[in-house]
């Protein structure tokens, strides 16, 4: 299981404590992770590399479940309902997201 | 905005064989700064693995502990690899490293635009074409296949989410607004009421908000012919664009960068005949 994570770097719409506190466990935690400065900046330009990191299975700390999704719709890539777990930093506290990050498949289970 | 044909450039913080770990509280600095000046950046440690790369530029960041080269390339040809140590390096350093590599590559500076357009939730959408009728800065356009599509990002108005107020099915997200269910929120019973009501509102001030602007600007200029009451006619003007406005959140700037009414009129027509096209388009298609 992959991680991404999103640091909506455009925009102050993810409060600055939980995406902040969010990147610091990740970068603690001895698992490699993705990180992009922005999804919709990406969704916008259609990069490639969306494709990338939506192969597999993968979990997103970002906002929306429904808008992650339609953004990377809006690439041109599908994010399969199936082993995608977006992890929506706009409502859920930072302890939350981190530990649906970094469970393990059984305890996600 | 960067185009798709622009060259792209990825930071890997490396911390595998053959390397030192950072401090903790370097790598979360280090991440937090490469993501902020537009940077994507994977982390690389012992646990876990990262997406793939396809092509374009990779610059690999390391306490690297055994002399490496400098550049390689993949096996594909695809990758152009730099491996660059930071030991030695203070923040600012590593991040001039990796600035100079971007500048080498003829990488585009990132940022520098808000990434404010519409995300259609396909679930939803109907393509009835409402969008691509109202949206007067071609944001929005058709497939071949006679399918409505965000064609023009750039386009967009930022912070105007006016598009997904007029969609019918609340089909269209702004995922940087402020508020559900625009934002992406889930749709409950009520959102869908409130937002026919504001769909109402923009109906009750004639169902063509343009049409509504050139209606009340006429209405305007003639009472300011007949009584010559300039500052009357410039009231009337605002108290509408004051109720567009608050009905469809159009910010004030956008309002002010409207075109003509004649240019609004030819617009309108234009986008308007699109939208009959792929109506039509979509009848044929059965």
């Amino acid at each position: 299981m992959r991680i991404l994570y999103c640091h909506c770097a455009y925009a102050q719409v993810v409060p600055k404590d939980v995406k902040n506190e969010v990147l610091e466990r990740l970068a603690s935690s001895g698992v490699s992770f993705d990180a992009v400065p922005d999804l919709c900046e990406m969704s916008a330009r259609k990069d490639p590399k969306l494709k990338e990191l939506a192969e597999g299975e993968v979990r997103i700390a970002a906002c929306y479940p429904r808008a992650v999704k339609w953004l990377f719709n809006g690439a041109d890539v599908t994010l399969p309902d199936e082993g995608v777990q977006v992890l929506n930093m706009r409502v859920e506290t930072a302890e939350n997201v981190v530990t649906a990050l970094l469970a393990t498949n059984e305890e996600a289970a | 905005m960067p185009s798709l044909s622009d060259p792209t450039l990825r930071v890997v913080l490396y911390e595998g064989a053959g390397s030192e770990p950072l401090a903790d509280s370097d790598r979360a600095a280090l991440l937090r700064s490469l993501l902020e000046r537009g940077y994507a950046v994977s982390s690389s440690r012992g646990e876990g693995t990262l997406s793939p790369t396809g092509n374009g530029t990779l610059a690999v960041l390391g306490r690297f502990t055994e002399e490496r080269n400098e550049q390689a390339t993949d096996e594909t040809g695809q990758v152009t690899v730099h491996f660059r140590s930071i030991n030695g390096l203070d923040h600012d350093g590593v991040m001039g490293t990796v600035d100079a590599i971007r500048g080498d590559h003829q990488v585009p500076q990132p940022g520098g635009w808000k990434p404010w357009f519409p995300v259609i939730d396909y679930s939803r959408c109907t393509n009835c074409m409402q969008c691509l009728s109202f949206c007067l800065f071609d944001v929005y356009g058709v497939s071949g296949g006679g399918k409505i599509q965000v064609r023009n990002q750039n386009n967009c108005k930022t912070d105007c989410p006016a598009c997904s107020r007029v969609c019918p099915e609340v089909a269209i997200l702004f995922p940087k607004y402020k508020s559900g269910p625009i934002n992406g929120d889930e749709i409950d019973a009520e959102d869908l009421r409130r937002e026919a009501m504001k769909v109402d509102i923009s109906a009750l001030l004639g169902g063509d908000i343009y049409q509504a602007l050139r209606d009340r600007s006429a209405k305007a200029k003639s009472r300011f012919s007949k009584e010559r009451d300039e500052d009357r006619a410039l009231k009337e003007r605002q108290r509408c664009l004051i109720k567009l406005q608050q009905a469809l959140e159009i910010p004030p700037e956008v309002l002010a960068s409207l075109p003509s009414p004649d240019e609004i009129r030819a617009k309108a027509e234009v986008a308007k005949a699109r939208a009959e096209d792929a109506l039509s388009l979509q009848k044929v298609n059965g």
